[in-house]
């Protein structure tokens, strides 16, 4: 296709799919980091099926699918991060069982409805053709609420994600923190799934992450590398796919591997 | 005044009582070594200490106006912070977490004291480098300087030289014991190392079989529990 950039950005589709996009990548990169080194990274994956579900369930009773299935998994990741602690199951086991089974009643539940519809086809794999205004609203709302809650308390979930023990026995509520991680992922997940898919989204909560640690070593570093790499992946993967006409979510995850691939490289230079 | 006191303390692991019927009282600047074969209940107890655990019986009590928040902790390393990456700079600071108010960033009294603390145990040129790229003996100093940025008066250690060799081993000994004498810290560490404890501690509490054994260090040289313990090793 030989769209200028500017033509690009006027499909109000592209401009919809960057606005809900950049917030969302930031999002998924900052708790990422906490969540890999809580060795929490399927809970994402975990998460996400759990949103397929309920939005299997939403378009079966006919109702809005980001209303029904953000409480459902918020819901969810409370209940995911107590048993992975404090269960005869472990975490593992604990997530595969959730997450499949999710999974498998949203499958049935749009078998008897019949059959899988546009809507969730495009949750299954993402696209940005499928965001509604209201969409892109609450989206924006949503990211702004989980940036201001994760700045406000970063130094907290630093404490609480590098040793949780001392934290509680110094007086940090950390069960408090991790709930709060817990949220922010749940709702992190949810408004990624409309662009990346049930599928792909937990690639955009681990790859900056994993990317950064290659090279950077202090956790503010991080941090901040991951939150870049992961708009600029999301950005770049955004036009591509658009030149490309490939799937969105497959591109950016695409985009994000190469990243990943640089970064090892250069990491490896630098260790020796 | 008694800054902790224990009475009749009885804690389980799965239903199952660990220790029990455990009194003893430490006064502040104390310095208690508890000891014991693996499995009778040291750790246990450390985090019914620090109230990570509950007791099944007895109670815990501080006084002497100390509170929770005044209480310096060093775990055993656990695997995860291992490979965190994370600035020794960063980590100590998170130590002054336990006393700040809802403000979300570090003050200049923070970072003060973290600095101290950083030059107090000689790991000030460490301040930029990663945790997790550090040597066993280096790790354990910053995670000391954590724990010293968290208390004022009670310091809480679980086994702090285990995997560190013998050298490093007596140079952190002798770091806990300038804590101890010089800034009047109360010490209570979990040991292995009876010979150390005997020279360092002012009191011994000695877990074994569910009796234990609590006094002071030289009640303790006298005692029938650590000839045994001593002949042993």
């Amino acid at each position: 296709m030989d769209y200028s950039i500017n033509q690009m950005l006027s499909f109000e589709f592209m401009q919809r799919a960057l606005i809900v996009g950049i917030p969302v990548a930031l999002c998924a990169a900052l708790l990422g980091v906490s969540l890999i080194l809580k060795r929490y990274s399927m809970i994402g994956d975990g998460l996400s099926h759990v949103g397929f579900g309920a939005l299997a369930l939403a378009a079966a009773l006919n109702l809005a699918p980001l209303q029904v299935s953000i409480p459902i998994v918020i819901i969810s990741a409370f209940f995911l991060l107590r048993i992975s602690r404090n269960s005869k199951i472990n975490g593992d086991g604990a997530i595969a069982i959730v997450s499949s089974s999710a999974l498998a009643i949203g499958i049935v539940v749009t078998s008897i409805t019949g059959g899988l519809n546009t809507d969730l086809y495009s949750y299954l794999f993402g696209s940005i053709l499928a965001l509604s205004s209201k969409d892109v609203v609450l989206s924006l709302v949503l990211c702004s609420i989980v940036l201001f809650i994760y700045v406000f308390f970063y130094n907290k979930i630093f404490s609480v994600t590098f040793d949780e023990n001392f934290s509680l026995a110094t007086g940090t509520n950390a069960k408090a923190y991790n709930m709060v991680i817990a949220l922010l992922t749940a709702l992190t997940v949810v408004l990624g799934m409309q662009i990346m898919g049930t599928l792909l989204i937990s690639s955009l909560i681990i790859f900056p992450g994993l990317t950064a640690m290659r090279v950077f070593k202090s956790y503010k570093s991080v941090v901040i590398s991951a939150a870049i790499q992961s708009v600029f992946c999301v950005v770049t993967g955004l036009i591509l796919s658009f030149y490309l006409q490939t799937a969105t979510g497959a591109t950016i995850v695409c985009v994000n591997l190469v990243c990943f691939i640089i970064f090892s490289i250069v990491g490896f230079i630098k260790e020796r | 005044m008694a800054i902790l006191k224990c009475s009749d303390v009885t804690m389980s692991y799965e239903s199952v009582n660990v220790f029990e019927h455990l009194s003893f009282k430490l006064e502040r600047g104390d310095y208690l070594c508890i000891l014991g074969e693996n499995g009778s209940g040291k750790s246990t107890l450390i985090k019914g200490l620090l109230g990570l655990l509950k007791t099944s019986a007895g109670k815990i009590e501080y006084s002497d106006g100390l509170v929770k928040s005044e209480i310096g902790y060093l775990p055993q390393q656990s695997p995860v912070q291992r490979d965190f990456p994370a600035s020794v700079y960063e980590v100590v600071l998170s130590g002054t977490l336990n006393r700040k108010s809802l403000s979300p960033f570090y003050s200049k009294r923070e970072k003060k004291k973290a600095d101290d603390n950083l030059e107090r145990l000689s790991i000030k040129h460490l301040k930029n480098s990663c945790y997790r790229d550090l040597s066993g003996g280096q790790q354990q100093r910053v995670l000391l300087a954590r724990a010293l940025c968290a208390t004022k008066s009670l310091l809480l250690l679980d086994e702090p030289v285990t995997g560190l060799d013998p050298v490093v081993s007596a140079e952190f000994y002798e770091l806990i014991n300038n804590i101890n004498k010089k800034d009047n810290i109360t010490i209570i560490m979990v040991s292995h190392d009876v010979k150390q404890s005997i020279e360092c501690a002012t009191h011994i509490l000695h877990l074994e079989n569910k009796t234990c054994f609590f006094g002071t260090v030289d009640d303790y040289k006298k005692s029938s529990i650590s000839n045994q313990f001593i002949n042993i090793r």
